[in-house]
């Protein structure tokens, strides 16, 4: 930039570090916003946007650095620090009370002087709709919008607490492209009437629409920023994904390669009737580690949930082929149709998910219970009569316990209690157990440390090695890069390409997931 | 005939202890905490305004007796005795986070055994032959209706033939109601018992409202129990005499979909229906009276189910009732 003079920053972040644990989520990043600017803030999932920003907004504190607001040093403790500096953050998932009106949610919490005056505080927020152009009917019950018109609501909410420095987590990934439009035009009105903006995203044609600077972040580091005019598509994925690090991750041989599961053309749709995968077609073989890689929530969890028949297909073909195509062989052992069979019927034929879910205990695993009863989940249809049949479980949580090195007191100790990347182990060495023919994993690594990490890893590659169709969902390139022998890259719900994992590079990569349904770079 | 003008003011003191009650559940539940001690809370209440006024009793004799103290005394115990029980239902439910539904259960329970316990002892210390309490003179300032009340006809006895603490319950569950719905102390509370994540982002201090809201609304509920024994018990304490109104204000508060200004009649409504059984000639067949008993209940049932069946948001209970509040787990 030539005139440095001019330009004012209404935030400068310096020499930030949040550690969380030995996890270290940003590490000694100094970012500055400028007055009257719409910063992109980009990066992958997990590289440390929204913990950096959530220090902003008074959520997390900061270990080391200094932040500057109006280039003066302030402290932000508490979100209501960052409201009295006039910071205001809209998060992915909004904080509104369902049964109140727009109204209501607006003004709560406000200690303003004298009695509640709900029309007068509609008047001052009638003005603030139509300075900026937002469409809310004030007197409409929350659980009655769209999300688009909650979006609306906290926007109008921080702007009415008199934010100037506005934050805004991923607001368009609930979006539809027109919706997104018209945030776009808010967010402009916004500016021109002063207003300091940063958006997080990772939508690259996003980020060149809007913005008009990009900052990027990568693991947690700060990579740099550009003028939006000076960037293009492809150079922002080069900064996001970076170079290729070697993780050595010990990667046979795929043998004995022969069709497992065929998907073809499946089609699903969300309770909201909104697209969610979209003619996805590929195979996944045997002796092989199938990655998935993909923008979170491009339609990962739907796949996998759709091929364990958890998830109502719309349309399209899903062939389990099993270990002997003998034309002779009996009804179960012939290639079979898994579309319109329940989950149990799918797991029978050996098709087994380790899904790891955000919460981690939300699927798959009972947290009160010990690893005992959480291997009994899965076996407590193989006893006679009504009695159940505790033993082999419990050998079988002994053998995860020493075998996987997993931390806790004993098999009946709560899984709860312990710690996420146990947790872990104990989920995906269940499902490997069950001696699938198919092994879905999604995040199967994710919140560990390297050594687990590696463990993992090999157990995949174990189990590879014995002829199972591995699917491995992942976050980190890196890893489906060099553990993975194909990986099919999902982009909105849509397979953008499917490339060989022992050639493709970052880079490839990176331009297939933000590219929308496979189109022109410049989408 | 039905004879509607002694039915009516006897249906109105049966059903001021269920205003009191749910009127106090509601702004507790308000606040997300499901407080089912309610009727140990009651029971608490009633004792302690007893046994004040016992002691004041005994230490003066009936014609000295100053009329503010007589009513005072009882009433500062009967509010303390259930501010103890409100506070010890926070301290477990908020601040240790017990799971609220084991606390209030078990809170009825210890209400009961301590009103059952003090009952006990003080009806072993007057060494009377009758298993009961009688403070008629303190009784006597607690139901003292308007002078001029008995000249009115049936207009008196329907609408001013009652104690204070009658008309104190009406005006609660309008102070109530309006707080609720028009101020802003009210629409955070129903922030809090909604959803605590956004009113703690929001700047609300959620453990003071939901310490605040239970306390208070034990203090009012248990009011309820003291005008039981004061007015409607004519001043008479037997242990378990105050039966199952706890239970019937917690009804209340289902059937009243949690608002205090519909109580008023709802709660009188409940009273007819529990005394409905005298006023219908049974005979002497005692099963059929404990049918008629029933109705409350049934009518409670029977209004979850139209509620549940309506699906409006804003019927349905507060969103977070029941449920702890951590700040961390995001």
């Amino acid at each position: 930039m030539t005139a440095l003079e001019t330009v004012q920053n209404a935030i400068r972040m310096e020499h930030i570090t949040k550690r969380f644990g030995n996890v270290v989520a940003n590490h000694d990043i100094t970012l500055e916003l400028h007055k009257g600017e719409i910063l992109s803030l980009l990066g992958e999932n997990g590289s440390g946007k929204t913990t950096l920003m959530n220090m902003l907004s008074g959520i997390y504190y900061s270990d080391e650095g200094q932040i500057y607001v109006n280039d003066k040093p302030v402290t932000i403790s508490s979100p209501k620090d960052a409201f009295d500096l006039g910071i205001g953050m809209i998060h992915q998932h909004f904080k509104l009370v369902d049964v109140f009106t727009a109204t209501e949610n607006i003004v709560l919490g406000l200690e303003e002087p004298g009695r509640l005056d709900l029309k007068k505080a509609s008047q001052k927020i009638t003005e603030i709709c139509q300075r900026y152009g937002f469409e809310v009917d004030l007197n409409q019950k929350i659980y009655e919008m769209s999300v688009s018109q909650k979006q609306a609501v906290e926007i109008v909410k921080v702007l009415y607490r008199g934010a100037d420095i506005l934050i805004l987590d991923e607001p368009t990934a609930v979006l539809t492209p027109q919706e997104t439009d018209k945030l776009f035009t808010v967010m402009r009105n916004m500016k021109a009437d002063g207003k300091s903006l940063i958006i997080i995203t990772h939508k690259l044609h996003e980020v060149l629409e809007v913005s008009d600077r990009v900052a990027v972040l990568r693991k947690g580091e700060y990579i740099g920023d550009v003028a939006t005019r000076d960037a293009s598509q492809q150079s922002l994925t080069d900064m996001m994904v970076g170079h290729a690090v070697s993780l050595n991750i010990n990667r046979p041989d795929p043998v004995n390669v022969h069709p497992r599961l065929e998907v073809k053309g499946l089609t699903v749709y969300d309770e909201l009737g909104v697209k969610r995968l979209s003619d996805v077609t590929f195979t996944a073989n045997s002796g092989e580690i199938l990655g998935i890689a993909g923008i979170a929530g491009s339609g990962q969890r739907e796949l996998l949930e759709a091929i364990s028949g958890l998830y109502p297909i719309s349309a399209g073909n899903i062939l389990f082929h099993p270990e002997s195509e003998d034309e002779k062989a009996p009804a179960d052992q012939k290639v079979r149709e898994l579309v319109g069979l329940d989950p149990m019927a799918i797991r029978k034929c050996g098709v087994s998910m380790a899904f790891v879910p955000e919460d981690r205990l939300g699927m798959g695993l009972v947290g009160s219970m010990g690893m005992t009863g959480n291997m009994m989940l899965r076996s407590w249809r193989k006893g006679k009569g009504a009695f159940l049949n505790r033993k082999e479980p419990e050998t079988l949580a002994n053998r995860i316990w020493k075998e996987l090195d997993v931390v806790t007191p004993s098999v009946s100790f709560p899984v709860r209690r312990m710690s996420g990347g146990n947790v872990q182990k104990v989920l995906v060495g269940r499902e490997i157990a069950q001696e699938p023919a198919v092994l879905m994993t999604a995040y199967a690594v994710r919140g560990l440390d390297i050594n687990t990490s590696y463990t993992i890893y090999n157990l995949l590659t174990e189990e590879k090695m014995k002829g199972v169709a591995v699917v491995y969902v992942g976050e980190d390139l890196d890893v489906l890069l060099e553990l993975c022998d194909r990986i099919l890259v999902l982009c909105g719900g849509q397979v953008s390409g499917i490339v060989d994992a022992r050639t493709a590079d970052k880079r490839q990569l990176g331009t297939l997931m933000t590219r929308v349904g496979g189109g022109s770079v410049h989408a | 005939m039905f004879d509607l003008v002694s039915f009516i003011p006897r249906a109105v003191m049966q059903g001021i202890p269920l205003l009191y009650g749910s009127t106090g559940e509601i702004l507790t539940e308000k606040s997300g905490n499901l407080n089912l001690g309610i009727p140990g809370v009651m029971y608490v209440g009633g004792i302690c305004g007893v046994i004040g006024s016992f002691f004041y009793e005994q230490a003066v004799p009936a014609e000295s007796m100053n009329a503010f103290l007589a009513v005072g005394i009882p009433m500062a115990c009967s509010l303390l005795g259930s501010l103890l029980m409100g506070l010890l239902y926070s301290f477990l439910t908020i601040t240790l986070r017990a799971n609220q539904n084991v606390t209030g259960l078990a809170l009825t329970t210890f209400g009961v055994g301590v009103g059952n316990f003090f009952g006990g002892s003080l009806i072993k210390l007057t060494n009377s032959e009758v298993p009961s309490i009688a403070l008629s003179a303190t009784s006597a300032y607690f139901s003292k209706s308007l002078p001029f009340a008995g000249s009115l006809g049936w207009f008196g006895q329907v609408f001013l033939s009652y104690g204070f603490l009658a008309y104190l319950a009406v005006i609660i569950a309008i102070v109530a109601s309006y707080i609720l719905k028009r101020t802003r102390v009210g629409l955070q509370l129903r922030a809090v018992g909604e959803s605590p994540a956004t009113a703690d982002a929001a700047g609300i201090n959620v453990t003071r409202y939901k310490y605040t809201a239970t306390c208070i609304g034990s203090m009012i509920a248990g009011l309820g129990g003291l005008y039981y024994v004061m007015d409607y018990a004519c001043g008479v304490w037997s242990n378990n005499a105050f039966g199952d109104r706890g239970w019937l204000a917690i009804a209340l508060v289902i059937f009243t979909i949690w608002r205090p200004n519909v109580s008023i009649l709802a709660s009188i409504l409940f009273g007819g229906f529990y005394i409905l059984y005298l006023y219908i000639p049974s005979g002497l067949d005692l099963s059929v009276k404990e049918l008629y008993k029933m109705i409350p209940y049934v009518v409670t049932l029977v209004v979850l189910i139209i509620v549940s069946m309506r699906k409006k948001r804003e019927h349905q209970p507060p969103a977070s009732l029941g449920l702890p509040y951590f700040r961390e787990e995001r």
